[in-house]
């Protein structure tokens, strides 16, 4: 079967099996962001935004995102540059396999929530593991980031 | 290893009714559970061009359809007034925002998984389901019933004058939870259901007999009567007995919430 999907802004028509999931077709078509971990929908590594919604692309069907808008980590360099810094000087990201997923949700946060408390933040991300860090430098990374958005926000007022 | 022949995205309710009823097809809801098996799907029913993704408020009633997300429950303003916050709390800990954005209300509810937060919300809440094949039934008869090849259509939660209060307990965040309990008290008739018992969603018989502006001694008196009319099992997450002990005290503070929920209306 044929199914169109724009990736990253990009329109991608191509032939696919019936049961190739998401996360297949955009490391397929280049975007090796996306990371498969548990692919039993619990780890959080292969979340893209699926029409501005984080969503688990290791569980959707390809076919089921026809028409669809995707953007991947790729498709969100500016703010992903931006964020990564303030992980990277936390040390958050270690092995960095979870990282992808991590920041995608956490942008959809940021987007949803601009002025979280640690307990939103908790909630938000419960559903990215990560078997490095133990969680403490991807929270002082994402309250930095905060903290210097707002700061920068201020400078602007 | 899971696959799928062919994929089809429904046209409408009755070719979907009628892809269905053939055993090697499958309706997905979010495919979240449905992936994990190991499974060869002749079609896989898509409903989603049918508008089923929409949560309706009427004049008696809400109307959740089947691919409604939990993520859409969570977050819906009208549905989570009305019960007090109680759907939101009841989707809360299910894996995490990713997750509950791709899992479906209807895809919970037709599979009546014995873990099931959703199942055991609807079920205290005493919603009612639409099938396509069989009409409009209420949830406690569907949850009894054996698997039938259906199409679950939309969810049915009839309104009135409402408490609700939704408890858990798991192992660890994000888990499967050990337990769950749903009370309600709608038009002052109080309604108890518990989940995960481990098996499906039940509800307490004799629940109604309480008064819901619980006092401390009554709501003790609930926590044992659920303790006693209710069946638990044991499975890798807690034994029976623990989980009665859990019934009877998630019950008991329920109730102690429910009725904070009505001074606090009064007021």
């Amino acid at each position: 079967m044929q199914v169109s999907i724009n990736v990253n802004g990009r329109n991608i028509t191509a032939d696919i099996v019936p049961d190739l999931m998401l996360l297949d077709f955009l490391r397929q078509h280049g975007c090796k962001s996306v990371k498969r971990g548990c692919d039993t929908g619990n780890c959080g590594l292969c979340t893209v935004f699926m029409d501005d919604r984080p969503v688990l692309s290791c569980s959707t069907l390809a076919a089921r995102a026809q028409g669809h808008q995707v953007v991947t980590l790729e498709g969100l360099q500016e703010e992903a540059r931006d964020f990564g810094v303030f992980i990277a000087n936390q040390g958050a990201e270690q092995c960095g396999f979870c990282s992808p997923g991590l920041m995608i949700n956490a942008i959809a946060l940021f987007r949803e929530n601009p002025n979280p408390t640690d307990e939103d933040i908790l909630t938000y991300l419960a559903g990215n593991l990560c078997r490095c860090s133990g969680y403490e430098g991807q929270m002082r990374g994402i309250k930095a980031y905060l903290a210097f958005q707002h700061a920068k926000a201020e400078e602007v007022l | 290893m899971f696959t799928i022949r062919e994929y089809k995205r429904a046209a409408s309710l009755e070719e979907a009714y009628t892809l269905s009823q053939n055993r090697s097809n499958v309706v997905l809801g979010g495919m979240l559970w449905l992936k994990q098996q190991n499974r060869s799907v002749g079609v896989a029913i898509d409903l989603c061009d049918l508008g089923l993704d929409t949560i309706e408020e009427m004049e008696g009633s809400f109307s959740i359809g089947a691919m409604v997300t939990l993520r859409q429950l969570e977050l819906d303003p009208k549905l989570n007034a009305y019960t007090h916050g109680m759907i939101a709390a009841s989707v809360a800990s299910i894996v995490g925002v990713q997750f509950r954005n791709v899992a479906t209300v209807g895809g919970s509810i037709f599979g009546r998984y014995g873990f099931s937060d959703v199942l055991t919300a609807f079920l205290g809440l005493g919603a009612s389901v639409e099938l396509q094949g069989t009409g409009v039934m209420p949830l406690d008869d569907f949850i009894q019933m054996p698997h039938q090849r259906d199409l679950l259509v939309r969810i049915i939660l009839p309104k009135g004058d409402l408490r609700a209060v939704y408890l858990s307990q798991r192992n660890t965040k994000t888990d499967f939870p050990v337990l769950t309990c749903a009370l309600c008290s709608r038009n002052g008739k109080v309604s108890c259901a518990i989940g995960a018992r481990p098996q499906r969603a039940m509800l307490a018989l004799g629940a109604d007999g309480f008064d819901a502006d619980f006092t401390p001694q009554s709501a003790a008196a609930f926590g044992d009567f659920i303790a006693q009319n209710i069946s638990t099992g044991t499975n890798l997450r807690a034994g029976a007995e623990y989980r009665i002990q859990l019934a009877r005290v998630l019950s008991k503070r329920a109730a102690l919430l429910l009725s904070a929920q009505g001074e606090k209306a009064c007021k």
